[in-house]
C-alpha cells in the first residue's frame, strides 16, 4: 500500500513538472562538482596512501628498488610482535657442580648469542634480539624479540602517552580553575599560559635542549640556586633513566595550554545556578567542584583524555630534534620507528607496517571513546 | 561587623594568594620563550657565563644584533623564509577554496551520495598523518610532474609537494558545513527564486557572510604549515625547497654558535608570536574550536 503511495507520488512529481527535474539534475551536478576537487584530493592523499600501508605492510617494497615488489605474507609483522621467553641459568662448573664466578664475584650466564645465532637446537629463537632482562632468582629471564627496538619503541610510546595523559590532563584543568575567574588581567595569564601552544615544536625542543643541558643547562643553574648548590647536575637528555622524563616534562609545558582553554570552554558551560544552589546549600569548594563541576565537565574530560592520548602516541618531533630516540633507545617512539626505516632506511614495507601498528592503537581508542560517550548518552 | 571583616581579610588573602600563583606560572611558561629572544641579542661566550645567573633573562652585557645578521650569512635564511610563506600562503588559500566549496556542497544542494560522503570525510579525521606519511612518501615519489623541461617523475624536492597533499584537509570542510548549515537557510531559497546559479548563491550569499569560519579555517591551516616539519624533511632534500623548520638543521653542522640558533629560533617564531597577540581572541577559540566537535 505504501508502496504504490510512494509510487504513485513520483509519478505525480513527474507529470507536474518536467522543470523540477531538471532543476534537480542541475542541483545534483553542481554539489557533485563543487564537492570533487576535495573528494579527488582526499582519495589521492589520505584514503589511497592509508589503504597501500595496509597493502605495502605485507610486501617487500623499497622506495628505490632494482628488485620487483612481492607478496611476503606476515613476515613484517612476525619481526615486529614476535617476543620469546629465554630462561639462562647460572654456568656451573661440570667438575665441581660450583657456579663459576667473574672476576668481580658476580655469577655468570651464558651468551644470549650463542642461543640466536644459528643454534640447530633452539630454531625458535634464531635471528631474535636481546629486548629486555629479568632476574628471577639466580637465574636470568631474557625477552628476545624479533626487533628489539621496535619493542622498545611500543613500550616507551605507552609509558609516556601513560604518564602524559593524566598528568597533562589534570594540569590542564588546574590551570582552568585558576584561570576561571571573573578577576582583573585574567585574559593577559590565559594569553601567556597558550603562548607555547603556537610555537613550533621543533624550537621548543631546541629550546628545552639548551634547559636541559648538563653543563650550562638552565634547569640545572636553578635547581643548584634553589637548593644553594646542593644539587648535582644532571644531563637530563644525555642518561637514559631521565630523558623519557625530560621529553615528558617539555611536552607537557608546550601542550597544556590547548587543553586548559577546552576545560575552559567546558568550565562556562556549567550554570552558574546551579553553584549558587550549592553555596545556599552550604557547600564548600572541594564539594562544589565534586557534584557540580565535575559531573558537568565529563564530556569534555572524554576529548580532553582522547585528544592527549593521540597526541601522545604520535609522539615523534620531540625526538627526533632533542635525543634521536637516545640514550640507548631509552626514548625512542613509534612514529620514530616508522619514519626511520620507512624512509631514511628507505624500508617502505617496514615503515608501513608500523604504522599499521600504530594506527592500531589508534583505533581501540577512538573505539574506546565511542563506547564511552554512547553508553553516556543512554 | 567582625565576621565580615575577616572574611573580607580572607578574600583579600586568597586574592594575594591567586595572583602569586598565576604569575609564577606565568613565568614557568614565559621563560625558555624569553631567554631565546634575550640570547638572541648576546655573543656565545656571555650566553653560556650568564646561563648560571639571572642575567639570562636581562637584556644586558654585550648586546647587538650581529647574530641576526650572521644567520644570513651561515644559512640561506632568507630563502627558507620565502619558501614557507610562499607554501604556507599557496595551502592556505587554495586551501579555503576547495573546502569551503566541498562545504557548501555538502550543506546546501541536495544530490545522491552526499551523506556518504560526509561520513567518509569525517570518518578520515581520526587517521593521524603520521600512520599515511610512509605510503604518501611512495606516492608523491612516482607522481608525473608537468614543468618547462617537460614531464619529470617524481615530485620529491618542489614547492608542489608540500601544498597539495595538504589543501583539501577533512576537519575544515567540517568545521564549513557546519557553519553553512547554520546560515538561514531561506537566503538559499531566495537566491534559488531569483535564478541564481549554485556557484553564485555559494560565491555571492553564503561566503560574504562566513568571515568567522574562514579565519577560523585560516588559523588552523597556517599553524601546522608554517611548523611543518616530518613531511618536509621527508620530501624535500635540497635547500632551494626548504621550509624555516628543515632550515635549522644548518646551524647544528659542525660548530654550533648558540647566539645564531637564539636568533634563527625568535626569527622564525616572533612572526607567529606577533600574530598570536594581535588576534588571540581568534586564535583560541579556533585552536578551542577544534574541541567543539559534533
Amino acid at each position: 500500500m505504501t508502496a504504490l503511495d510512494t509510487s504513485a507520488r513520483t509519478q505525480a512529481n513527474h507529470t507536474h513538472d518536467q522543470s523540477g527535474q531538471s532543476a534537480r539534475f542541475w542541483e545534483s551536478l553542481a554539489g557533485w562538482l563543487m564537492a570533487s576537487p576535495a573528494i579527488t584530493l582526499l582519495l589521492l592523499f589520505m584514503i589511497v596512501p592509508f589503504i597501500m600501508a595496509f597493502g605495502l605492510a605485507f610486501t617487500n617494497q623499497r622506495l628505490i628498488s632494482p628488485n620487483p615488489t612481492e607478496f611476503v605474507g606476515l613476515r613484517n609483522f612476525e619481526r615486529l610482535l614476535t617476543v620469546r621467553p629465554l630462561v639462562l641459568q647460572p654456568v656451573v662448573d661440570p667438575a665441581t657442580g660450583v657456579a663459576v664466578l667473574d672476576e668481580d664475584g658476580q655469577t655468570t650466564y651464558p651468551a644470549v648469542r650463542t642461543y640466536t645465532r644459528n643454534n640447530p637446537e633452539y630454531p625458535q629463537f634464531d635471528g631474535l634480539q636481546e629486548w629486555t632482562t629479568w632476574s628471577w632468582g639466580d637465574d636470568k629471564l631474557v625477552w628476545l624479540a624479533g626487533d628489539a627496538v621496535f619493542m622498545k619503541s611500543l613500550f616507551n610510546t605507552l609509558f609516556f602517552t601513560v604518564v602524559v595523559v593524566p598528568l597533562q590532563g589534570s594540569l590542564g584543568l588546574l590551570l582552568a580553575l585558576i584561570i576561571n575567574q571573573r578577576t582583573a588581567g585574567v585574559n593577559i595569564f590565559r594569553t601567556i599560559y597558550f603562548m607555547p601552544v603556537v610555537v613550533s615544536m621543533v624550537v621548543v625542543s631546541i629550546l628545552w635542549r639548551f634547559i636541559y643541558d648538563g653543563q650550562n643547562g638552565l634547569l640545572n643553574n636553578i635547581l643548584g640556586a634553589v637548593t644553594l648548590g646542593n644539587f648535582q647536575p644532571v644531563d637530563w637528555l644525555g642518561n637514559p633513566s631521565t630523558a623519557m622524563w625530560a621529553v615528558i616534562g617539555m611536552s607537557i609545558w608546550q601542550a597544556v595550554g590547548f587543553h586548559m582553554v577546552i576545560w575552559l570552554a567546558g568550565l562556562q558551560t556549567i550554570p552558574g545556578v546551579l553553584y549558587e544552589a550549592a553555596a545556599v546549600e552550604g557547600a564548600g569548594a572541594w564539594d562544589q567542584f565534586v557534584h557540580v563541576t565535575w559531573p558537568g565537565l565529563r564530556n569534555t574530560a572524554v576529548f580532553i583524555l582522547v585528544t592527549i592520548t593521540m597526541a601522545a602516541f604520535g609522539l615523534f618531533t620531540q625526538i627526533n630534534v632533542m635525543t634521536r630516540g637516545g640514550p640507548l633507545d631509552s626514548t625512542t617512539t613509534l612514529v620514530f620507528q616508522a619514519v626511520q626505516k620507512g624512509f631514511e632506511k628507505q624500508d617502505i614495507a617496514y615503515g608501513s607496517a608500523i604504522s599499521v601498528v600504530f594506527f592500531a592503537l589508534v583505533l581501540v581508542v577512538a573505539l574506546i571513546q565511542r563506547f564511552v560517550t554512547r553508553e553516556q548518552g543512554e | 561587623m567582625n565576621t565580615t571583616r575577616i572574611l573580607h581579610r580572607n578574600q583579600t588573602a586568597t586574592t594575594v594568594v591567586r595572583y602569586g600563583l598565576m604569575s609564577l606560572l606565568a613565568l614557568i611558561f614565559l621563560f625558555p620563550i624569553v631567554f631565546m629572544v634575550i640570547s638572541s641579542l648576546k655573543p656565545d661566550l656571555q650566553i653560556m657565563q650568564d646561563s648560571s645567573s639571572f642575567r639570562a633573562f636581562l637584556p644586558v652585557g654585550d648586546i647587538s644584533f650581529d647574530n641576526y645578521a650572521e644567520t644570513f650569512v651561515r644559512a640561506p635564511t632568507g630563502r627558507f623564509i620565502f619558501n614557507s610563506i610562499l607554501t604556507t600562503a599557496l595551502t592556505v588559500v587554495l586551501g579555503l577554496l576547495v573546502n569551503s566549496m566541498a562545504g557548501f556542497s555538502l550543506a546546501i544542494p541536495r544530490w545522491r551520495g552526499r551523506g556518504l560522503v560526509l561520513t567518509l570525510i569525517i570518518a578520515t579525521l581520526i587517521v593521524p598523518f603520521e600512520t599515511i606519511a610512509i605510503p604518501l612518501l611512495l606516492i608523491v615519489s612516482r607522481l608525473p610532474t608537468i614543468g618547462l623541461d617537460g614531464i619529470t617523475q617524481g615530485w620529491l624536492n618542489t614547492y608542489h609537494v608540500q601544498v597539495i597533499p595538504f589543501v583539501a584537509n577533512a576537519f575544515s570542510i567540517f568545521l564549513f558545513v557546519q557553519f553553512f548549515k547554520s546560515l538561514p537557510q531561506e537566503l538559499v531559497e531566495a537566491a534559488r527564486i531569483d535564478g541564481a546559479s549554485w556557484f553564485q548563491i555559494f560565491a555571492n550569499v553564503m561566503v560574504p557572510l562566513s568571515g568567522p569560519v574562514f579565519a577560523t579555517v585560516t588559523i588552523l591551516t597556517f599553524l601546522p604549515m608554517w611548523n611543518a616539519y616530518l613531511w618536509p624533511i621527508m620530501v624535500v632534500q635540497i635547500e632551494e625547497f626548504r621550509p624555516v623548520m628543515v632550515g635549522l638543521q644548518y646551524f647544528f653542522q659542525l660548530n654550533v654558535a648558540w647566539g645564531e640558533v637564539m636568533a634563527y629560533l625568535t626569527i622564525i617564531t616572533l612572526p607567529v608570536l606577533v600574530m598570536f597577540l594581535a588576534l588571540q581572541r581568534a586564535f583560541i577559540e579556533s585552536i578551542a574550536s577544534t574541541g567543539i566537535k559534533g
